[in-house]
C-alpha cells in the first residue's frame, strides 16, 4: 500500500509537464494567435487580390464588361469596360494598402501591387481557360470580343502578360495614392471622377448644351459622337482640379463668410436661393429636352409615391410591402370613370381625380383595418398579399368587363386648364410639380403636427404611445389613409399621362422600388424622398442603353448604401443620431435595435 | 360577464370579424354550389390534392430557410428566392451534359444524386456568400436596414445570374425514368408527383430531425430563443448562424432541383414567385416555428391547387384558376385576421413583437 502510494509521486509531474503542452485544446489556442501574428507580410494582398479578382472576373463573365466596352470614356483611347476594370484594380489596390498591418512604405506598397498583380493575374486565368475550353456553353457571355478585350487586341501569349503588367502597374498606382497627401487625393478624384461622369452622362450632356446656342461650342470641343475628345478630357482635368484646388482651400472661408451675414441678409440669401430653385424648376423641361422631361415626370411620380410611403413606414413605422394597390386604385379609378372605351362615365381628369383620391383613401382604411393588430414582418406580408390581389384581380377575366382584363384601358383623356392640355411630358410635368410641391408642403406640415407626433410615437413604441393615449387604431388608420391618398394622386396622374393602364404595370417592384428609395433617401425625411427617387429612379432611366446591368447595379448599390450609409442619403436628424449614437454615446447595441422602426 | 365582454369589443375587432365572415361565407357558399354541381368528379379532386402536396411541400421546403434565419436573425431574407434559383439554374448545366452524352438514361439514379448534390452546393454556397457579405455587419442594426440589404441582394443574385446563364427559359432535360403514372386501383397519380412529395418528406423529416434531435440543431433553437444566453452558454453565435442559412441553403438547393423537375424549366426570374409564396407559408404556419412552416406550405400547395375549383366554380366566376394567387393571399389575410401570430404561433411571441 505504501508503495502504490509512493508510486503515485511521480504523476503529477507527468500530468504537469507533459499533458498541457501536447494535448490541451489551450494550447493549440495559443499557438494559433501566434501563427497569426507571424503572418507573411503580403497576406493582406493576396486576400484583397482574390476577392478583386473574383469580382473582376465576375463582371467579365457576366458579360458588363463588353458591353461597356461599346462606350468610350475617351475617344479611342479608354473605353467603359477598361474603366470598369482599372477602378476594381485601383480600389483594391488601395483596399490593400490600407488593410495591412504593415507599416513600412515600402512593404505597404508591396501588399497594393501583390494585389493588382493577382487582379491581372485572374483575368489573365480567364483569358487562358477561355482559350483552352469553351465556356461559352455555360457562360453566354464568354464570347470571343471578351477575351480581345481584356487581351488589348493582342493575342492570348502577349495578352496574358499585358494584363499581368496593367494588374501590376495599377497596383502600385494604387498604393502611390495611398501616400499621396490628402489634399492632392481630392484633387486627383474630383478630376478623374468628372471625366468619367462627363464620359458616361454623354448623352445627357450633350443634347442639352446643343439646346443653348453658345454652349453648343463646349460640345464641339469636348465631345465626339462616342466619348470626349483627348484634349477634352485634358482640359476637363485642369479645369476641375484647379476648381476643387481652389475650393478646398478657400472653399471654408467662403462659407464662414456666409454664415457671418447679418440676419437679414441670410434671409435675402435664402430667398434668393430659392427663387433661383423655382426658377431652374420651373424651366427645366424646357432646357432639358423630351427625353429627361420623360425621366423627371417619372421621378415625379415616384416622389409622389415616396412621399405618401414616407408617412406608412417613416412616419408611423408600419412596414407597407404592398403600396403599389393604391397606386393601382388611383390609376384604374381614373381609368374607369374617364375612359371612353367602357363608356360608363365620361368625366374630365379633373372631375374624376377627386373620386381616385377618395378611393385611395377609402381602400387606404378597408386594406388598414384587418392589419391594425399585426406587428412587423405579419403586417409586411399582408400588405404584400393586398397588393398583390389588386394586380390579380385587375388581371383576370373575371372582372375583364368592367377593369379590362389583360389588355387594360386605354384612351384615358389628358388634363387641361383652360386650353392647355397637359399632352406631353414637358406639360405634365408642371402637373406632377405642383402635385409634389402641394404632397410635400401637406406631409411637412403633418410631420409637426399633433397627428404628426402621434404617429412617431407609434413608430417607436406601439404600447407606450398607446399608454399616453394615442388612439393606435385612429392614428394607424389615418397613416393607411394619407399614404393611399397621396399614391392614389400619383396613380391617377399616371394613367393620364400614359393614357391607358395595364395590370403589369402594377407589379410588387413597384412598392418594393418606393421603399428602396424612402429608405436610401433617409427614412422619415423628405427632401429624402426626392433625392432617393432622383438616385434610384433618375439615374437608372439615364443608363438605360446598359438596361441589363441596371437591376444588378442597382442592387449592388442598394447592398453597398445598406453597410456604408444606413441612415439614407439625406437623413433626419433623429435618425442619424439613432445609427450613428452607439458610436459616440456608450449605449448598448440591443438598445439601438430595440427601436427599430417597424416595431 | 356579456358586458364585460361587450365592453372590450372595439369597433375594429367587429370590422375584422366581419371581413373575416364574409370571405369566409364566399367560400362555403362557393364550395357548396361547386360541390352541387358536381362538374368535378372524385379523381378530379385526387389530382387536385396531389398536385397541392407536391407544390406545397416544395413550397414547405423553401420555406424552411425563411423560418430558420428569421429564427436566429429575427429578418426576412429576401433574397432566399435567388438561394433557390441558383442551384438549379447551375445544375441544370449538369443535367444538359448528361443528358446529351446519354448517362442520364444509363444512370438515372445517379445522375440525379450528382444534380441534387450540384444544386445544393451551389445555394448553399450562395447563401453562406449572402450572410458573410450582405447581413453579418448588419447584426445591430434597426430592423428594415437588413430588409433593404436583402432586396438588393436579391436583385443582384437575379441579375448576376441572368448575365452569367442568360436571360432565357432552359428547358429542364427529362427523366424517363419520372415520366408516366403509378396507378392504385382507380386512381393515378404522375410519377413525377410521387417522387417529389417522397423526396420533399424525407427531407423535411431529415431537417426536423436535425433541429430537433442533433446538438448543432439544438444550438440553433438556443440562438433563437435567446441570443445572450446562448452566448453564455458557450454557443458561437456566429458559427450558428452560418450554419443555419447553410441548412436554409440545402433545403432551398433541394426544393429547386424537385421545383425544376416538376416544372421542366428553368429561368433566372423563376424564384421570386415561389420565394414570395415560401414566405407567405412560413408566416402562415407561425414564422421562426419549424412544423409551422411545414404545415403552412402544404396548406399553401393545396388551397392553390383546390381553392380556385372549390371555391369559385361554383360561383360562376370566368377562369377561376387565374385568381390562384389571390386565393392563397386572401387565405393568408383570413389566418392573419383570425390568429394574428400564424396557424401554431410563434414560438417568441411577446419577445419579438
Amino acid at each position: 500500500m505504501q508503495l502504490k502510494g509512493g508510486e503515485s509521486l511521480p504523476y503529477p509531474m507527468f500530468h504537469y509537464s507533459t499533458i498541457p503542452l501536447s494535448h490541451s485544446p489551450k494550447g493549440s489556442l495559443h499557438q494559433g494567435r501566434v501563427m497569426r501574428q507571424a503572418r507573411p507580410i503580403w497576406q493582406e494582398g493576396i486576400r484583397v487580390g482574390l476577392i478583386g479578382g473574383i469580382v473582376a472576373v465576375l463582371l467579365s463573365l457576366i458579360g458588363m464588361v463588353e458591353a461597356f466596352s461599346q462606350r468610350d470614356i475617351i475617344s479611342n483611347v479608354v473605353s467603359m469596360g477598361h474603366t470598369l476594370l482599372l477602378l476594381v484594380a485601383v480600389f483594391m489596390g488601395y483596399l490593400a494598402a490600407k488593410r495591412t498591418t504593415q507599416t513600412e512604405p515600402l512593404w505597404i506598397l508591396v501588399n497594393s501591387f501583390i494585389s493588382g498583380l493577382m487582379i491581372g493575374g485572374l483575368l489573365a486565368l480567364l483569358v487562358i481557360v477561355g482559350s483552352l475550353i469553351n465556356l461559352r456553353k455555360v457562360f453566354v457571355n464568354a464570347m470571343p470580343i471578351l477575351y480581345e478585350l481584356l487581351t488589348f487586341k493582342q493575342g492570348t501569349q502577349i495578352g496574358v502578360f499585358l494584363l499581368l503588367g496593367a494588374g501590376a502597374l495599377s497596383g502600385i498606382l494604387a498604393g502611390l495614392f495611398y501616400f499621396s497627401p490628402p489634399l492632392a487625393r481630392r484633387v486627383l478624384i474630383n478630376s478623374l471622377g468628372s471625366i468619367v461622369m462627363a464620359g458616361v452622362l454623354q448623352d445627357l450632356l450633350y443634347p442639352t448644351f446643343a439646346l443653348w446656342g453658345p454652349l453648343a461650342v463646349i460640345n464641339e470641343w469636348l465631345f465626339t459622337a462616342n466619348g470626349l475628345t483627348l484634349h477634352g478630357a485634358i482640359g476637363l482635368f485642369i479645369l476641375v482640379a484647379a476648381f476643387s484646388y481652389f475650393w478646398a482651400k478657400r472653399g471654408s472661408s467662403i462659407r464662414t463668410g456666409l454664415r457671418g451675414l447679418p440676419p437679414k441678409g441670410q434671409r435675402l440669401l435664402k430667398i434668393t436661393s430659392l427663387l433661383i430653385l423655382i426658377i431652374i424648376l420651373l424651366a427645366l423641361p424646357q432646357v432639358l429636352g423630351l427625353f429627361l422631361s420623360e425621366v423627371l415626370t417619372i421621378v415625379g411620380l415616384y416622389v409622389l409615391l415616396g412621399l405618401g410611403l414616407n408617412i406608412v413606414v417613416g412616419f408611423a413605422g408600419l412596414l407597407d410591402l404592398g403600396y403599389v394597390a393604391f397606386f393601382a386604385i388611383g390609376a384604374y379609378t381614373m381609368a374607369v370613370l374617364t375612359s371612353p372605351e367602357l363608356g360608363f362615365f365620361s368625366l374630365s381628369f379633373w372631375g374624376a381625380l377627386p373620386f381616385a383620391i377618395f378611393m385611395g383613401v377609402m381602400s387606404g382604411v378597408i386594406l388598414g383595418v384587418p392589419v391594425l393588430k399585426m406587428r412587423g414582418d405579419y403586417l409586411a406580408i399582408a400588405t404584400l398579399g393586398f397588393g398583390e390581389i389588386i394586380r390579380i384581380l385587375v388581371l383576370s377575366d373575371f372582372l375583364r368587363p368592367w377593369l379590362g382584363g389583360a389588355q387594360g384601358i386605354g384612351k384615358i383623356p389628358k388634363a387641361s386648364i383652360g386650353g392647355f392640355e397637359f399632352a406631353g411630358p414637358p406639360q405634365i410635368y408642371y402637373l406632377i410639380l405642383v402635385g409634389c410641391l402641394l404632397v410635400a408642403f401637406v406631409s411637412l406640415r403633418l410631420r409637426d403636427s399633433r397627428l404628426g407626433r402621434a404617429w412617431m410615437a407609434v413608430r417607436e413604441d406601439e404600447d407606450v404611445a398607446q399608454a399616453m393615449g394615442i388612439n393606435l387604431v385612429a392614428t394607424k388608420l389615418l397613416a393607411f389613409a394619407t399614404g393611399a391618398a397621396f399614391s392614389a394622386l400619383s396613380g391617377a396622374i399616371f394613367a393620364s399621362k400614359l393614357s391607358s393602364v395595364y395590370p403589369h404595370s402594377f407589379n410588387v417592384m413597384i412598392s418594393i422600388n418606393v421603399l428602396c428609395l424612402i429608405i436610401v433617401g433617409g427614412m422619415g425625411s423628405i427632401p429624402g424622398v426626392i433625392v432617393g427617387s432622383i438616385a434610384l429612379v433618375g439615374l437608372p432611366e439615364l443608363l438605360r442603353e446598359f438596361a441589363e446591368y441596371r437591376l444588378l447595379v442597382y442592387g449592388a448599390a442598394l447592398v453597398a448604401m445598406m453597410l456604408l450609409k444606413p441612415e439614407g442619403l439625406w437623413p433626419e436628424e433623429v435618425r442619424r443620431r439613432e445609427l450613428h449614437g452607439a458610436e459616440s454615446v456608450e449605449t448598448e447595441p440591443k438598445s439601438v435595435s430595440d427601436s427599430k422602426p417597424s416595431k | 360577464m356579456l358586458k364585460r365582454w361587450r365592453e372590450r369589443i372595439t369597433p375594429t375587432d367587429i370590422a375584422m370579424w366581419l371581413i373575416g365572415g364574409i370571405i369566409l361565407a364566399v367560400i362555403i357558399w362557393g364550395s357548396a354550389a361547386t360541390l352541387t354541381t358536381g362538374r368535378y368528379t372524385l379523381y378530379h379532386w385526387f389530382d387536385f390534392l396531389i398536385f397541392g402536396l407536391a407544390q406545397g411541400s416544395i413550397y414547405a421546403l423553401i420555406a424552411m430557410g425563411y423560418t430558420l434565419v428569421y429564427g436566429v436573425l429575427r429578418m426576412i431574407n429576401f433574397a432566399h428566392s435567388e438561394v433557390f434559383m441558383s442551384g438549379p439554374y447551375t445544375a441544370y448545366y449538369v443535367a444538359a451534359a448528361f443528358y446529351s452524352s446519354g448517362f442520364l438514361d444509363r444512370q438515372p439514379i445517379l445522375c440525379l444524386v450528382i444534380i441534387f448534390l450540384v444544386s445544393m452546393a451551389t445555394s448553399t454556397l450562395i447563401a453562406f456568400l449572402l450572410e458573410r457579405v450582405a447581413y453579418r455587419p448588419l447584426r445591430t442594426a434597426p430592423r428594415l436596414i437588413p430588409l433593404i440589404t436583402a432586396i438588393g441582394a436579391s436583385f443582384f443574385l437575379q441579375y448576376t445570374f441572368r448575365g452569367l446563364y442568360g436571360s432565357g427559359f432552359q428547358a429542364y432535360p427529362v427523366v424517363k425514368m419520372m415520366e408516366g403514372q403509378i396507378v392504385f386501383g382507380e386512381f393515378r397519380i404522375l410519377r413525377i408527383q410521387a417522387v417529389v412529395i417522397v423526396a420533399a418528406a424525407l427531407l423535411l423529416a431529415a431537417l426536423y430531425s436535425f433541429v430537433q434531435r442533433t446538438r448543432v440543431g439544438k444550438a440553433i433553437r438556443a440562438v433563437s430563443e435567446d441570443k445572450e444566453a446562448s452566448l453564455l452558454m458557450g454557443i458561437n453565435i456566429d458559427r450558428m448562424i452560418v450554419t443555419t442559412f447553410i441548412i436554409g441553403g440545402m433545403a432551398a438547393g433541394a426544393a429547386g432541383v424537385l421545383y425544376a423537375l416538376m416544372f421542366k424549366q428553368v429561368h433566372f426570374f423563376m424564384g421570386f414567385i415561389p420565394g414570395i409564396k415560401a414566405f407567405t407559408a412560413a408566416v402562415l404556419g407561425g414564422i421562426g416555428n419549424i412544423p409551422g412552416a411545414m404545415l403552412g406550405g402544404i396548406f399553401l400547395g393545396l388551397v392553390e391547387s383546390i381553392g380556385p375549383s372549390l371555391f369559385l366554380d361554383g360561383l360562376g366566376i370566368v377562369a377561376p384558376y387565374q385568381l390562384k394567387d389571390a386565393i392563397a393571399f386572401i387565405m393568408l389575410v383570413l389566418v392573419l385576421i383570425f390568429r394574428p401570430t400564424g396557424i401554431l404561433g410563434e414560438r417568441l411571441a411577446t419577445k419579438k413583437a
